[in-house]
């Protein structure tokens, strides 16, 4: 029987909440293989049904440059800054408890976790300061709109697969997704670390009462459980052939013309290519608003 | 006629006769087992009602886990040889005496009759909070209640810490470690051989466990090569009251002489970490000097550097120091 919860006797005889059940860690790595299996097949299955490609736009923009910026070289640095601290954290939390032993892993898994945070600051002020912020946080009736043509697209091989600005929206879901539970597990972390030796706080593990610490500890469990799923999916999906191009992107910086006359729609992620040509480096120095203007759908 | 009640919980006790069936049995039951040896932690647990194993495995009919025999120029003792015999063994007492010193001042003549070796390494720590049953990280819980800025914790570490501050509790492990014994631990596979100073953890890897072994794991021998026979030792154990009481501080310290110089050294320290410490700068440091007043000093000096006393135990770092500086100074000439 598999248990959600961890409790236990305090020593006032009181039962408490002390953490997340590590029985759900497996059901985690079980779900995200089953996903990955589930997907693999829906994909074949799919491919198979070849559905016809969204009429292309009547008339492709003018002048749309060979290489088209996606990713500043900043955003990529945070991103890979991101994904080493996050799996660094998972690693740590979860591969103990599957029996193997990381000497020091509470001290790697607190100094990942601060990396982890001083990322996300910087990746809030570069986006508020320098990106197009909003509309990846927006959720306007376009979201909506495009949300609808998305699950249609996956419900019926006869859909076609809605071109999107410069975010999609699985992408914006995934982000979405990745706030909530990121958040719930850095701020929960940072109460944690209050119970700990760390040149930050004083330790005292007497800060919160039992009920309150079991509940900190319950949900930076959910939350790094959720983790498990949500990394191995995003990994899965940025390993898959499809999708590969993306996952380059977050390399190199930019996609190609085609890809993003194939997959995006110039009306919602204007791209105004003066600086672009065919030979455009791919250096990721082009400044944002000359490659990835704000959406205009938010 | 009256019916008593409080009784400890029932077990299933199983008695096998080999290291076979021993670890068959411990790997059926995995973490519903617990392993018998002289009894003497055992009983505290299952008598205070704390550990409730739903089978125990009683090692004293396993012939092949005790005595004490040559091998390979050092010694090979089985792990559930009595302290007694081991304070008792002739080799022992004559070249390895740092062994026959530290298990002879566990507790009392009656209960180093019973505890056996294999048991007094492999003992869990005597933190009160966490042998009263609070759950605290060690017993699976997110506390530690004796790292509270209000908690009584003249006895807990000074060093290693890493959410718990318990301290190891065993006599004969800094001697062990001093003496670079291998420790023989059987899985359900084959036998893995671990250094001393690694079988012995912290809780920075598992703070649910004070050694390597996990359920199902069972220590078998202690082998102690013949590296260190007949050197210099010294063995000193600080403790609250003359017998019967675990250590404050201890300290096991080999030395190789040359002449009046310190060729090679090896110190351990327990009682001030949740594992025994091996002081390898000390003796790096050591090694090369006369062990005059400065590389005494300076040996005490190195040997606390880093630590960091809690509430109550601060007393415990000048007698760490102390304890090094007078190893140090007993090969002086």
């Amino acid at each position: 029987m598999i248990e959600l919860w961890r409790r236990t006797q305090n020593p006032w005889g009181q039962d408490v909440l002390i953490g997340v059940s590590w029985d759900l860690m497996w059901v985690a790595v079980v779900a995200a293989a089953l996903f990955f299996v589930g997907h693999s097949i829906w994909h074949r299955m799919r491919t198979k049904a070849a559905h016809a490609p969204e009429a292309a736009p009547a008339r492709a923009p003018a002048g749309i440059p060979e290489r088209i910026q996606r990713h500043s070289l900043a955003a990529r640095l945070f991103h890979w800054s991101m994904a080493a601290a996050m799996l660094t954290l998972l690693l740590t939390a979860f591969v103990p408890v599957m029996g193997l032993d990381i000497p020091s892993w509470v001290t790697i898994h607190w100094i990942a976790g601060v990396a982890l945070i001083l990322a996300i600051v910087y990746h809030i002020i570069h986006s508020i300061g320098w990106q197009d912020f909003w509309s990846m946080m927006s959720f306007g009736p376009s979201f909506f709109r495009e949300g609808f043509a998305h699950m249609r697209h996956i419900a019926s091989s006869r859909a076609p697969e809605p071109k999107a600005g410069k975010y999609p929206f699985d992408h914006r879901m995934y982000h979405h997704a990745i706030i909530v539970v990121a958040l719930s597990a850095v701020v929960t972390g940072v109460i944690m670390m209050m119970r700990i030796d760390t040149p930050f706080f004083a330790m005292n593990p007497y800060l919160l009462s039992d009920q309150s610490t079991g509940l900190v500890f319950a949900i930076h469990g959910v939350a790094g459980v959720s983790l498990i799923l949500l990394i191995a999916s995003h990994i899965y999906f940025a390993l898959r052939p499809e999708k590969r191009w993306i996952t380059w992107s977050m390399v190199r910086g930019w996609v190609d013309r085609e890809h993003y006359l194939a997959h995006h729609d110039p009306a919602k992620w204007v791209v105004t290519g003066d600086s672009g040509s065919s030979r455009q480096p791919a250096s990721g120095a082009l400044a944002d608003s000359s490659v990835s203007a704000p959406r205009d759908d938010a | 006629m009256a019916t008593m009640k409080d009784m400890i919980p029932a077990f299933e006790l199983v008695q096998p006769t080999t290291v076979e069936d021993a670890i068959a049995l411990l790997n059926e039951h995995g973490a519903n087992a617990w392993v018998l040896a002289g009894g003497l932690d055992t009983f505290d647990w299952l008598k205070d009602r704390i550990k409730r194993p739903e089978v125990v495995v009683d090692l004293g009919g396993i012939s092949e886990m005790r005595g004490i025999t040559d091998a390979e120029g050092g010694l090979e003792i089985g792990a559930m040889t009595t302290l007694t015999e081991v304070v008792n063994h002739q080799r022992v007492r004559g070249e390895f005496g740092l062994l026959a010193t530290a298990a002879g001042q566990v507790a009392t003549p009656q209960i180093r009759n019973q505890g056996t070796l294999g048991g007094n390494v492999s003992q869990d720590t005597r933190c009160w909070y966490y042998r009263s049953g609070w759950p605290c990280y060690r017993a699976g819980g997110n506390t530690c209640y004796a790292s509270a800025p209000l908690a009584m914790n003249r006895e807990h570490a000074i060093m290693g810490r890493n959410r718990c501050v318990a301290v190891n509790p065993s006599d004969t492990a800094p001697a062990l470690v001093a003496l670079d014994a291998k420790m023989i631990v059987q899985d359900r596979r084959r036998p893995f051989v671990h250094d001393a100073e690694d079988f012995f953890i912290g809780p920075s890897i598992d703070i649910t466990r004070m050694t390597v072994m996990k359920p199902g794991d069972l220590l078998t021998r202690i082998y102690i090569p013949a590296t260190w026979a007949n050197s210099s030792f010294y063995f000193e154990k600080v403790r609250d009251r003359g017998s019967w009481d675990f250590q404050l501080v201890s300290v096991a310290a080999a030395f190789r002489m040359s002449g009046s110089t310190i060729e090679q050294a090896r110190i351990a320290v327990n009682g001030v970490a949740p594992y025994p410490v091996r002081l390898e700068a000390v003796e790096r440091l050591v090694a090369g000097r006369t062990p005059d007043a400065a590389t005494q000093d300076a040996a005490g000096d190195l040997a606390v550097r880093g630590a960091r006393a809690l509430r109550h135990n601060d007393y415990k770092i000048p007698m760490m120091r102390n304890l090094v500086r007078r190893a140090v100074r007993s090969v002086s000439a």
